[in-house]
């Protein structure tokens, strides 16, 4: 079976800065991939590159002949979506369905239901009429979800959907994802600062640092010493957050 | 006031002033408050001050070079709208220097011209408006403009939404978002310079910031705003009218502290709601 999205040799420079440089690595249908790497080492990019927003310098992201990059679900970043937005939850998460239409000005009934479906899904029916501004982190991570989930069926893409976060929603929105993962056979494209949470119901691990690409399957990753290398670098940075909030 | 009462209800005067203007103010109004959603809600609330005085400088030199001040002032506008709206979250001129930039430019151009042919009074009455005086051909485009909108707006009303809630989303799926922002702009070119016949080039963009600010104190979906802004619109924009009509005040700035009158009572409203 060809994979979901097959990448080969991507590059990516902006001006003479290379961001991306010759990065090959399959999306396997229902796959979790993690993408991990520090501030700078190219994650955004690459997002922005899967989602066409950023053309790449070199190299080619060929779909599945059944599946187009216009179908995959996206969850930005928090910080993309302003605070004080006047909508309710039921219009961000139909808003989702747009993309399957090219004029028609109106949602269909099976976009209705699928909006429906999906925020059933994710036990936020009762927040329908709500305003959007108003939910909690969590929540809003929820309706995002949501949303992407209508533009989607078989591939979702999250940038660092726990940041800012606290700890037990986060947990609680891994383990949807993972749900869905399992459940649904969404593949899942996750990008993530966080280690822990970001690896735990991972299959395969991009490992992105400057001019180290490394991609393998989750138990291979664990035993290599890139994954020894982080955690002692999660360590670290644990230990000088400790210290400058003291 | 009842000497001006009895003034006013003399049937020319009702028809030919304060009939048009009602008509071509309420029109704008309505223009006014649409594009003011998307605008206010993208963080652009002074593109309708920074686009007002490109339009005004673009008037100056129409009238010096005893060009048709519409034709030269409308093609002028919609470009610099181009320029700060049509690329969205990619330009290379974004934000509010792009449009201090802009707005002092024109506005510059337009009274070193002016200055230099002897013309500043004759263009000054664009600083104020002119709403008393409406032709008809203006009145109707004020409406067949209301009417274009109002149409545009209920068939791009979830595409406008999406847009403007999240342009990265929209675009990542295939939402040709820039062909949107260019319509944007557009509609915000023609309501600007309408806006600017009417309120003047000091006070048009309180008719498309303040109206939306108000609804969006009281109404909590985008649906509600979009409607409930351009119903407080018309409603600031008649109750203000009609108030300067009867005390003789300037139109455009009594529509605005009415518009903000309306806003304080929003406030207030959405508080009480809040604590509820």
């Amino acid at each position: 079976m060809t994979p979901l999205l097959d990448c080969k040799d991507i590059t990516v420079r902006f001006g003479t800065n290379t961001v991306l440089d010759r990065l090959s690595f399959p999306v396997e249908r229902g796959d979790y991939l993690s993408v991990i790497g520090k501030n700078g080492s190219g994650k955004s990019t690459l997002i922005r590159c899967l989602l066409r927003l950023c053309p790449v310098t070199s190299g080619s992201i060929t779909p599945a002949d059944d599946f187009s990059r216009r179908d995959i679900g996206y969850l930005p970043q928090q910080s993309g979506i302003q605070k004080d937005f006047p909508a309710t939850v039921e219009e961000v998460v139909r808003s989702g369905c747009l993309g399957h239409h090219k004029i028609l000005p109106f949602y269909t009934r099976a976009d209705k239901l699928e909006a429906e479906k999906n925020m059933h899904r994710l036990g936020i029916c009762q927040l329908r009429r709500r305003s959007f501004r108003t939910l909690s982190g969590g929540q809003q991570q929820r309706v995002l979800l949501a949303r992407a989930l209508c533009a989607t069926k078989q591939l979702l893409l999250l940038d660092e959907p726990v940041t800012g976060l606290d700890p037990e929603v986060s947990a609680e929105l891994y383990s949807i994802i993972h749900e869905l993962n399992e459940q649904d056979h969404i593949a899942v494209i996750m990008v993530s600062h966080d280690m822990e949470g970001g690896l735990r119901d991972a299959r395969h691990v991009l490992y992105l640092d400057g001019t180290v690409q490394y991609y393998a399957p989750i138990e291979e990753f664990r035993s290599s010493g890139y994954a020894q290398h982080l955690h002692t670098d999660a360590h670290l940075r644990e230990v000088y957050d400790d210290r400058k909030s003291e | 006031m009842t000497e001006n009462l009895n003034e006013l209800l003399r049937p020319e005067l009702l028809q030919y002033v304060i009939l048009p203007a009602l008509i071509g103010g309420t029109a704008v109004a309505v223009c006014a408050a649409l594009v003011g959603v998307t605008l206010v809600l993208r963080r652009y609330s002074m593109i309708g001050d920074g686009l007002s005085h490109v339009a005004y400088g673009a008037l100056c030199v129409a009238a010096v070079m005893q060009l048709a001040p519409l034709y030269v002032a409308m093609p002028v506008v919609m470009a610099a709208a181009f320029l700060l709206l049509g690329r969205g979250e990619s330009g290379i001129l974004k934000g509010d220097y792009a449009i201090a930039l802009f707005s002092t430019t024109a506005m510059a151009i337009g009274i070193l011209v002016s200055s230099k042919a002897g013309l500043v009074n004759d263009v000054s009455h664009y600083m104020y408006g002119s709403m008393l005086a409406l032709r008809p051909a203006e009145v109707m485009l004020c409406v067949v403009t209301a009417v274009v909108m109002i149409a545009a707006f209920v068939l791009l009303y979830h595409r406008v939404f999406a847009v403007t809630f999240d342009e990265s989303f929209s675009k990542a799926t295939g939402i040709p978002v820039r062909i949107y922002n260019l319509v944007i702009a557009a509609l915000t070119a023609v309501t600007v310079v309408m806006g600017m016949m009417l309120m003047g080039v000091l006070l048009i963009s309180s008719l498309i910031v303040t109206p939306v600010l108000s609804a969006m104190r009281i109404c909590r979906s985008f649906r509600g705003v979009v409607i409930g802004s351009v119903c407080l619109s018309v409603l600031g924009f008649v109750i203000g009218f009609l108030i300067a009509i009867l005390m003789d005040l300037t139109p455009g700035a009594s529509v605005e502290v009415v518009s903000v009158g309306i806003f304080l009572l929003c406030c207030l409203v959405g508080k009480l709601k809040g604590a509820e």
